[in-house]
């Protein structure tokens, strides 16, 4: 049962998330009758698990939405903001409530239950003005109705209508005139054609048959069950086709296209795409069955026609629209096998296979060693063969904990929706690259820094609307957000076409910090990049969003804390953008292997920028002239205290950490090495300038070294020096 | 079966110097015993300690140790445990000694820390281990106020083994990943104030 509970409350958790996807683009313009479907499933599927799960609380008020949705797809009521807020707030609501469900409370408490009664009350308000549809529904609804039948737009205004009457139209008490003069009461008739070609020659011609048939091109706002009723008395002899106004055979195709992802029978395709009514379905299923009853009393007899042959031969449909909606059932099926496919792995288990793979390449490499050194050629082959296995291994095994960037990037939406609402502007979200690709560790810890980012740039980026339109840009203002690979990392990028940063304003309150010298000159990326500084903040006034300036250094160190960076560009009035740089995952690095005394030491390779002797003349002071450049170094041998004497030569690491140049001083250099990363556990907690600790090889270990804070504790080291100096003074 | 040496928590967590309630924990163990309580004694600057079986996962050979630098004296470093990087603490320093040096027989016990969900492995650097031994509640005496040399809180007890005493200890106490990182990071000292810019 446990198991159970937590399995729907995560699908359910999936299934929101859809909802509010759904929700968003709905809100957006998209009239998509798929996307209501979509949202309408998600919240029905909602309402079946927690049934099964017997939580009853969600049941009830899942159902309350569910009723809503019902009628919003069945267009007896229109889509509006407000709705959509409504429902999107019944999302939160169905999210606290699975968060009590998750603590095994099976009951919402007074205040919950409060908060979700004004909701289902505030959504029964929406329902509460519906009528249940009829020929005299008002303009907007049957409007939307159309628009929903109607897909893609031609020029065509107009209804198109084949009608042909039956012989014995007339023999029944109906007439075809009368009938088009009742159409005329839902519209008027562009265009008509009547058609004679059914007429026999003169001799057989009965007086009383009706051999007409009408094209009928008919401007009108009823919708299409409005206008088929107007046949209804002659429905069962007429042959009556109507296709609704903007449509063309392309414009079936594209509909049929974007169908729900599940399988249905051809007809019922047809039907939500407005192609077909039911009573067309239900002739041509009808047909079908008749069809398949004779072949199965003619044994060896053709196959039941298929249901879209009997379509194309009633001429329902054109063969093309047909085809379409046949693949598009073909889709649906592999879709199906797709997602059968996946399998849900608990996250430790595959972290648990990462650590096997881990000890598999460290095995592996010292395998490698010894049989180097054994000296014998077909071990050392059958060992380079075992180390190429086990490489691939190592990458498949990597590959399995990338997922996709998208999910978090959608999550903006809601943000960038609310926000907008709160802050009065209209802003765009544009996300490209969602299909990215990265570790989950690292998709779980970039959220918060870019939700700061996303934040800001709304905040300060974007200009409200006033503004906007003064300075000559478009109205609403727009938020990018962009994944891609680039060479073994991951960039993501935050892009506003808003104000930009103002140079001067940084460069003021940077002086005023502290931060700068009066004197010092620096490039306007550098000016930009202040931003990232501890306690700063330019924005006049604290809203609560941003600006109370511990935003950007948090930011910043969050994304150190995944050894990547971040850099803002900015370009006034035209807007700014943030790029953070990631590694691809947390659980390997490239090293570059150097050697104290006994003890091995790894520096991320990303952070080398190149490697010297160091000159014996620089043997009192900690700096070196590089090129022209000072260059301050840190000697490993004394930071960490190590009691023997120097080597003869020893080396300088040039390593770039935190936009600035530093030199490790170490004994040897020992080359580069791919390494898996190991945590060093709780009780080095506190300790600074090792990152970690990763295994060689020989099966010894080597610590991986932090290099910003080695620099920062050099710096401490010899503050703390002067400082007694000066004491003693 | 119970876990014997868990049982006695609770009340050594609590324990300042209420040796009544102490003795009333060892007393209930005895009441409810008959149960087996094995325990692995190792030497250590020429005393015998001992530490509940359950709580050891394996014995091996010291060796292949790295050093972490900038730590106190009592963590030894760190060593490659078929993959796992396991922390060593050296024993005698941490009960307030010099520092252990390694002798032929110098040995690492694995032992398997508990805290809150996470289990965390961790070496303890003994000097020589001598054997498992049973001892019942009934020859379990409680610690002594003062008087063994090492915090009267890292005791669980007193066993008594043909005579002699063991000193029984409270290895959740005396391996506090809490504490040790406290002490870790006290012994960084002015290091940590300044690596904070």
């Amino acid at each position: 049962m446990e198991e159970i509970l937590s399995v729907f409350i995560q699908e359910a958790r999936e299934q929101l998330t859809d909802m509010e996807a759904g929700l968003m683009r709905m809100e957006q313009g998209d009239h998509d009758p798929e996307t209501l479907n979509a949202i309408f499933r998600a919240a029905h599927t909602i309402k079946g698990g927690s049934g099964v799960v017997e939580l009853g609380m969600i049941e009830k008020f899942t159902h309350v939405v569910e009723n809503a949705l019902d009628k919003l797809r069945n267009a007896e009521i229109s889509v509006s903001s407000a709705l959509v807020s409504v429902i999107l707030n019944c999302c939160d609501h169905l999210n606290a409530l699975l968060d009590l469900a998750e603590n095994d409370m099976r009951e919402a408490d007074a205040e919950t239950q409060a908060k979700g009664g004004a909701l289902a009350n505030e959504l029964r308000g929406f329902l509460g003005g519906a009528v249940a549809p009829s020929a005299a529904a008002t303009p907007a609804e049957t409007a939307a109705a159309v628009e929903s039948e109607g897909g893609g737009k031609t020029m065509n205004d107009c209804w198109h209508i084949s009608v042909r009457f039956g012989r014995d139209v007339l023999r029944n008490g109906m007439d075809p005139e009368a009938i088009l003069r009742y159409l005329l009461s839902l519209g008027e008739i562009a265009h008509i054609t009547t058609l004679s070609d059914a007429l026999p020659e003169p001799e057989e011609m009965a007086p009383e048959s009706c051999y007409l048939g009408f094209e009928i091109s008919f401007r009108s706002h009823a919708d299409k069950a409005a206008i088929e009723r107007v046949f209804d008395f002659v429905r069962d002899d007429c042959e009556l086709h109507i296709l609704p106004p903007y449509s063309k055979v392309a414009d079936y195709l594209d509909l049929i296209a974007h169908l729900p992802e599940e399988t249905m029978r051809l007809g019922e395709i047809l039907v939500k795409s407005g192609a077909l009514t039911q009573e067309e379905l239900d002739a041509g299923l009808a047909a079908q069955q008749a069809g398949s009853a004779v072949a199965a009393q003619v044994e060896g007899g053709p196959p039941a026609p298929h249901l879209g042959k009997i379509l194309v031969e009633q001429q329902m449909l054109q063969p093309e629209i047909v085809e379409a909606a046949v693949t598009k059932q073909k889709q649906i099926s592999e879709k199906k096998a797709d997602e059968a496919r996946l399998i849900r792995v608990h996250a430790d288990k595959l972290d648990h296979l990462i650590d096997l793979v881990g000890e598999l390449v460290i095995a592996g490499a010292s395998a490698n060693l010894l049989a180097q050194k054994s000296g014998q050629t077909v071990l050392v082959e059958t060992t380079s063969v075992l180390s190429r296995l086990v490489e691939s291994i190592r990458d498949s095994a990597l590959q399995l904990r990338m997922v996709q960037i998208g999910e978090t990037f959608n999550r903006f939406n809601r943000v960038v929706r609310d926000t907008a609402k709160e802050l009065g502007k209209e802003i765009e979200l544009v996300i490209t690259g969602a299909e990215t690709e990265l570790d989950k560790s690292v998709v779980e810890k970039i959220g918060d820094p870019l939700m700061h980012l996303v934040r800001n740039a709304m905040d300060h980026g974007l200009e409200p609307t006033a503004v906007r339109l003064a300075k000559g840009k478009p109205q609403a203002g727009r938020v990018e957000l962009n994944a891609y690979h680039d060479s073994g990392s991951i960039v993501i990028k935050v892009v506003d076409d808003g104000a930009g940063l103002p140079k001067e304003k940084i460069r003021t309150k940077a002086l005023e910090k502290g931060l700068i010298s009066e004197n010092q000159t620096l490039s306007d990326q550098e000016i930009a990049n202040l931003i990232f500084e501890a306690g700063f903040s330019t924005a006049e006034k604290v809203t609560n969003l941003s600006g109370r300036g511990v935003g950007m250094d948090v930011v910043r160190r969050n994304i150190q804390a995944l050894r990547g960076t971040v850099e803002v560009d900015s370009e006034e009035n035209l807007g700014s953008r943030f790029t953070i740089r990631l590694p691809l995952t947390l659980a390997i690095i490239d090293g570059f292997l150097v050697g104290v005394e006994q003890s091995t030491f790894v520096i991320p390779l990303e952070m080398v920028v190149e490697c010297m002797e160091l000159q014996p003349s620089s043997e009192e002071r900690n700096y070196l002239n590089l090129r022209g450049e000072v260059l301050p170094f840190v000697r490993l041998r004394e930071l960490f205290e190590v009691n023997s004497d120097k080597p003869v030569r020893e080396n300088v690491v040039v390593v770039k950490a935190g936009g600035r140049k530093v030199g490790i001083v170490v004994d040897v250099l020992q080359g580069e090495f791919q390494t898996v990363i190991k945590p060093l556990g709780a009780i080095f907690g506190h300790l600074r300038g090792i990152a970690g600790s990763t295994i060689l090889g020989s099966g010894e270990i080597a610590l991986i070294l932090d290099v910003q804070a080695l620099a920062n504790l050099a710096a401490g080291a010899e503050e703390r020096m002067h400082a007694a100096d000066g004491a003693l003074h | 079966m119970g876990n014997p040496v868990q049982t006695t928590h609770p009340a050594a967590n609590s324990m300042g110097g209420q040796q009544a309630q102490r003795s009333l924990t060892a007393a209930r163990q005895l009441a409810s015993a008959g149960e087996a309580h094995q325990y692995l004694t190792f030497a250590l600057a020429s005393e015998l300690y001992a530490v509940g079986i359950l709580n050891v996962k394996e014995i091996i050979e010291y060796g292949n140790l790295t050093e972490i630098p900038m730590m106190p004296t009592f963590i030894r470093g760190v060593i490659n445990l078929r993959g796992a990087v396991v922390p060593v603490i050296d024993l005698a320093a941490r009960f307030g000694g010099s520092t252990s040096t390694v002798q032929r027989r110098t040995c690492i016990v694995i032992v398997e820390m508990r805290q809150d969900d996470t289990k965390q492995d961790l070496g303890i650097m003994v000097d020589a281990v001598s054997e498992v031994l049973e001892i019942p509640g009934s020859e379990i005496e409680p610690p002594p106020s003062f008087g063994a040399k090492i915090r009267a809180d890292f005791i669980a007890g007193m066993g008594k083994v043909n005579g002699k005493f063991v000193i029984i200890l409270d290895i959740q106490r005396v391996l506090s990943i809490d504490e040790m990182a406290t002490l870790a990071n006290a012994g960084l000292g002015s290091n940590s104030e300044t690596s904070v810019i």
